[in-house]
């Protein structure tokens, strides 16, 4: 046994000693998210995103004068998947890492970061407690929490659409349940208006009938939909099927060509929440006018986000001057940065300032902002 | 007023219980024969649905319209989820018919994996619209609340078929053989029928029935797939169980009692528990009669 | 010539079922039709070339064996070096120390202080050895088609989970009260349901396995819903502290050891009297109840032990990964678990092994061509039945005649 010991340990110091040497002339920036699967297209867009933003800064001589290597790698938004890659990354000496894009993902992978080290940017977790917890101080996102945006809609549904009976349906993942969860806790808050209908639904069911029978007999003049495109406008086909017209809102996760490409004629006035419109911000022009030029099509979900995440990365790389965690989580802390989604700052626990919501309606095919 | 939901939910139940009732027939007419679980059937319905998508896309672009885009895209549909099948049978089943009984449910779940990712690979992982071939009927607006227009259209497909199918069972000479090859496949062999070519007919048949189900709830959803055959699939399934597997008059009956079922758990209690309280009813029934609802037990003789 | 008419046929055949799914593609955004014509070529020739050497090589083997016939020789004279390897003892022996070191010293030879990305990887296939072992006992050995199998593996996962969460009781506490707790559950479900046929007790174990889905993500209060729990703790070592690596060592030394243990378990009870009930039982249900054996006792021990195992390695699962959430139990994973047991080679505890590791293991290096991953292994789950239904490696029965005297190869004692 004690030549076993001795031959791994001699196996394992070999090898210890031929790793180091690759590490030290180029900053290692892992990016995390769904890349395969059919929740692709909402980790695609942050891929594409880094990879043009850091071939920009590489082409003109990288940061401190290193250049950077992007780590890509797919979780699938699968908890077990992340936990995965994200021991991968950190083994090949990542120090900050662009993602994951899903709630569940990144919270599995934080684990792992967090012993690690490693400063985390999210583009797209919403999950509340990631940030709200306190327990992952290396964790930042440069979108707006989940509770943020339920409130928005309780507020809209109740004071703009004049709502009484408010009916909450939600697919019972994380990210719909969240929303939903959220709302209902702001309508009751509010004590003007209340919930008449809180029901989870299978998403890939092939009927929601009940549900619609339901929402008609308790009467509902709202109906607040936490969850994805596909549910919800399997929903909406059903409701205009069975002519119930009542005004339905959903989350950012409805926002996007994908829920007016299937939903097509039934998602006229549909209102949903997304982030707030920043398509106007210079930066932003540029980077789509990059990725059109690039790519011959507009840029996809969390785009912006992602693009935003990196720009704050570098930016904390530069004013840190290298990759010491601390050094960068006090230069994410203290530095205002102009961004994609527009001028943010990262508070003490890692939200950043300067994001937010705004409610949107689909008018003649499109999401328009409702002021 | 309560009576009222309890009829609306009812004849939920029952549009929903009839798309079970056609998907579980297929599963129901090939354990029959040749007792197996035709684990890809789900992916069949899945292929019906999209060819009839493509179709109707090609026509509709190519600027047709009205029923004419409906019934093409139905009948080829139809031919194809037909074709798929007896494919499916020749490739993947009868090489091993004379397998272990666990081989061929092995060889079911890995055909059923291999079509959804073919789909998906050939065409794509994201949802799709389905074109909405079936329109409003004015003469429903009435009664839009209990059944809509599509509702209507699926019951009325749904009986046609059945009695379509029985009278194929009942009288042909294709029927007459497989009721010979269900009772006893050796003695059909043996009195000069083709069990092979019967075979390969209820997988036709039965692929087919997938299909129509397929394109009728497509264009009721409005959206499609390539991951949607699966939970079908597996409720038609439980379907067919609940009305003993192997029994045709049992799937029907199978697939209402779940329909129904479903949707009165979900309208009373939680839609959250949906599939619970299908599993369960299921359960039930086979705690109180293993063979199904209409399923014969069988004695064993030693 | 009608051999090339037929593969011309197949050929033709395979082009038209290729037409609509392959060629067509309707984009419903800018209302396209994007025509892939050279697929359907490419799927017709592929289609009639692989006719056509099916059919040369089976008449070739055909011609082959009607010689080998006409010389005398027994047709089934060769043995596969894994059955050789199971009657020879010492040669077998000899593996198994080579084996047993190499796993040991895995770790040490792949991971750096910084670089444990693939122990991390080892230990998530090593849970599955063990899943594929437990579910061999119920499937494998005594013939119930068990399609629900994860849910037992989510009972250990939560039981451990929650036990930790709330009542900070500690891993080793909790190993055997997971596996107790998921045996609890196999018996619970497993009481009603084991008159059942074999294809009823598929479904209904397949409806058992969605309902605890479905229950764990509707249950916030208890369960953490679809959220799931998270900071579950690492096992503990006599309380030392340590560093990712050491915890990535340390996980993969105790699923090594259950591994062990699972191994050594199982062949001791197939070669037991329950393990002989349980195969008698899984070839004749009648023959063996008259011959006296319990029934519903026998099938319930074989269920009951196989959650056992599931119960065990599901809170090593939740352990090593400090998070779970529903997602991790879906029927796909009853349905990987299950080919691992059937590809292996039914009963056979080397093929299980094997199929668990080749499983889970090539996805997760064959990440480049991760788009065609599901679908060669849904392809290659009917080709290994049609081609080899036995599995990777047939679970040799152990025989008791005596080898006739004109054919002594030695084998076979």
């Amino acid at each position: 046994m004690s030549t076993l010991v001795k031959f791994a340990t001699a196996a394992a110091l070999a090898l210890a000693a031929t790793t180091p040497a690759l590490a030290a002339d180029t900053i290692k920036i892992g990016v995390a998210g769904p890349h395969t699967g059919d929740l692709a297209p909402y980790g695609l867009p942050t891929k594409d995103a880094a990879e043009m933003l850091i071939a920009e800064v590489n082409a003109k001589g990288g940061i401190n004068g290193k250049q950077i290597e992007l780590l890509f790698v797919d979780d699938q938004c699968k908890p077990e998947i992340a936990t995965n890659v994200a021991t991968k990354l950190v083994s090949e000496g990542v120090n900050v890492v662009i993602g994951h894009v899903c709630s569940g993902a990144t919270k599995a992978a934080m684990g792992i970061y967090k012993g690690a080290k490693v400063i985390v940017i999210s583009p797209s977790a919403t999950n509340p407690p990631l940030t709200k917890s306190g327990d992952y101080p290396n964790f930042y996102r440069t979108i707006a929490s989940d509770d943020d945006q339920g409130k928005m809609a309780a507020t809209f549904v109740i004071d703009k659409l004049n709502a009484k009976k408010i009916a909450i349906v939600h697919d019972k993942g994380d990210y719909g349940k969240g929303f939903a969860d959220f709302s209902k806790e702001a309508i009751e808050k509010s004590g003007k208006a209340k919930v008449v209908m809180y029901e989870g639904i299978q998403p890939g069911a092939m009927d929601y009938t009940a549900v619609i029978q339901k929402l008609r007999k308790e009467g509902a003049d709202a109906l607040i939909f936490g969850g994805y495109h596909p549910e919800a406008s399997k929903l909406l086909a059903l409701m205009n099927k069975r002519k119930i017209n009542v005004p339905f809102i959903g989350p950012d996760g409805i926002k996007g060509d994908g829920f007016l490409k299937i939903a097509g004629k039934d998602a006229e006035g549909v209102y949903a929440t997304g982030p707030m419109d920043v398509s106007k911000y210079p930066l932003n022009v540029k980077a789509h006018n990059d990725y059109k030029a690039k790519y011959g099509k507009e840029p996809g979900t969390f785009f912006d986000q992602g693009y935003a995440a990196t720009l704050a990365a570098l930016n904390a790389i530069k004013v840190a001057g290298g990759t010491d965690y601390d050094a960068l989580g006090k230069a994410l802390k203290s530095s205002v940065i102009e961004t994609t989604v527009g001028k943010i700052k990262f508070d003490a626990r890692g939200d950043a300032e300067g994001v937010g919501f705004s409610v949107y309606q689909v008018r003649k095919g499109a999401f328009v902002e409702v002021k | 007023m309560d009576s009222e939901y309890f009829f609306e939910l009812l004849c939920g139940g029952l549009v929903k219980g009839s798309i079970y009732a056609l998907i579980a027939l297929g599963y129901t007419m090939v354990y029959g024969i040749i007792q197996l679980i035709n684990f890809a059937h789900g992916e069949i319905y899945m292929i019906g649905a999209f060819v009839a998508f493509i179709v109707s896309g090609v026509l509709t672009l190519t600027g047709y319209g009205g029923p004419t885009v409906l019934l093409l895209a139905a009948v080829i549909a139809i031919i194809y989820a037909a074709a798929y099948g007896y494919t499916l049978e020749k490739i993947a089943y009868r090489p091993l018919r004379a397998a272990p009984r666990l081989s061929p449910l092995i060889s079911a779940i890995g055909a059923s994996i291999f079509l959804t990712n073919y789909v998906q690979l050939a065409q794509t992982p994201d949802f799709l619209p389905f074109p909405e071939l079936i329109t409003d009927f004015d003469f429903m607006e009435p009664f839009s609340r209990y059944v809509s227009s599509v509702d209507l259209v699926i019951l009325v497909v749904t009986t046609l078929t059945m009695i379509a199918l029985t009278v194929l069972i009942k009288y042909t000479r294709v029927g007459k053989a497989m009721r010979a090859t269900q009772q006893d496949a050796v003695m059909a062999r043996l009195v000069g029928i083709n069990v092979d070519r019967v075979i390969s007919a209820t997988f036709i048949i039965g692929s087919a029935l997938a299909a129509i189900a397929g394109v009728l709830i497509a264009s009721r959803t409005g959206q499609i797939n390539s991951a949607i055959g699966f939970m079908a699939g597996i409720k038609a399934f439980t379907a067919a169980v609940l009305g003993g597997i192997g029994n045709i008059p049992g799937a029907v009956l199978g697939g209402l009692v779940l329909g129904i079922a479903e949707t009165l758990g979900a309208g009373y209690i939680s839609s959250a528990y949906e599939d619970v309280f299908a599993f369960g009813l299921l359960v039930l029934i086979l705690v109180l009669r293993p063979a199904g609802l209409l399923g014969k037990a069988v004695k064993q003789k030693v | 010539m009608t051999h090339f008419k037929r593969s011309l046929v197949i050929g033709l055949w395979f082009m038209f079922l290729a037409l609509p799914l392959m060629v067509v593609r309707v984009n419903t955004l800018n209302h396209e039709i994007e025509w892939r014509w050279a697929n359907m070529l490419w799927l017709g020739f592929c289609a009639f070339a692989l006719a056509w050497f099916w059919r040369a090589s089976t008449e070739r083997r055909a011609a082959r064996q009607a010689l080998g016939v006409a010389a005398g020789r027994p047709l089934l004279a060769k043995l596969s070096w894994a059955q050789r390897l199971s009657d020879d003892p010492a040669l077998s022996r000899r593996l198994l120390l080579i084996v047993a070191a190499a796993a040991l010293i895995f770790p040490w030879v792949v991971s750096t202080s910084q670089n444990f990305y693939h122990v991390n990887i080892m230990v998530s296939a090593l849970i599955f050895v063990v899943l594929g072992l437990g579910l061999n006992i119920t499937v494998g050995l005594a013939g119930l088609l068990d399609l629900g199998y994860i849910a037992f593996f989510a009972v250990g996962a939560y039981t451990y989970a929650l036990l930790a969460r709330n009542f900070d009781l500690g891993f080793w506490t909790c190993l055997p009260l997971g596996g107790i707790m998921a045996m609890f559950f196999g018996i619970v479900l497993g009481f009603p349901i084991l008159r059942l046929r074999g294809d009823y007790l598929a479904i209904v174990t397949l409806g058992f396995g969605s309902i605890t889905k479905i229950v764990l993500e509707n249950s916030e209060e208890l369960f953490g819903g679809a959220a799931g729990i998270a900071g579950i703790p690492r096992p503990d070592l006599f309380g030392l502290v340590l560093d990712g690596r050491e915890k990535s060592l340390y996980s993969y030394y105790i699923v090594l050891a259950l591994v062990a243990l699972t191994i050594f378990v199982t062949n001791r009870l197939k070669n037991s009297r329950i393990g002989w009930a349980w195969m008698a039982l899984r070839e004749d249900e009648i023959a063996c109840v008259a011959m006296g054996v319990d029934m519903a006792r026998t099938k319930l021990s074989a269920y009951a032990l196989g959650a056992f195992w599931a119960g065990l390695v599901g809170v090593i699962f939740a352990a090593h990964n400090n998070f779970i959430n529903p997602d991790s139990f879906t029927f796909m994973d009853s349905a990987m678990i299950l080919s691992m047991v059937v590809l292996g080679g039914m009963g056979s505890i080397l093929g299980v092994i094997i199929a668990a590791l080749a499983l889970k293991l090539l996805p997760e290096y064959l990440r480049a061509v991760a788009e065609y991953r599901m679908l060669v292994f849904g392809a290659v789950m009917v080709l290994m039945m049609i081609f080899r239904p036995q599995g990777l490696i047939s679970n040799l029965r152990r025989k008791y005649e005596r080898a006739p005297a004109d054919e002594s190869d030695g084998h076979g004692k």
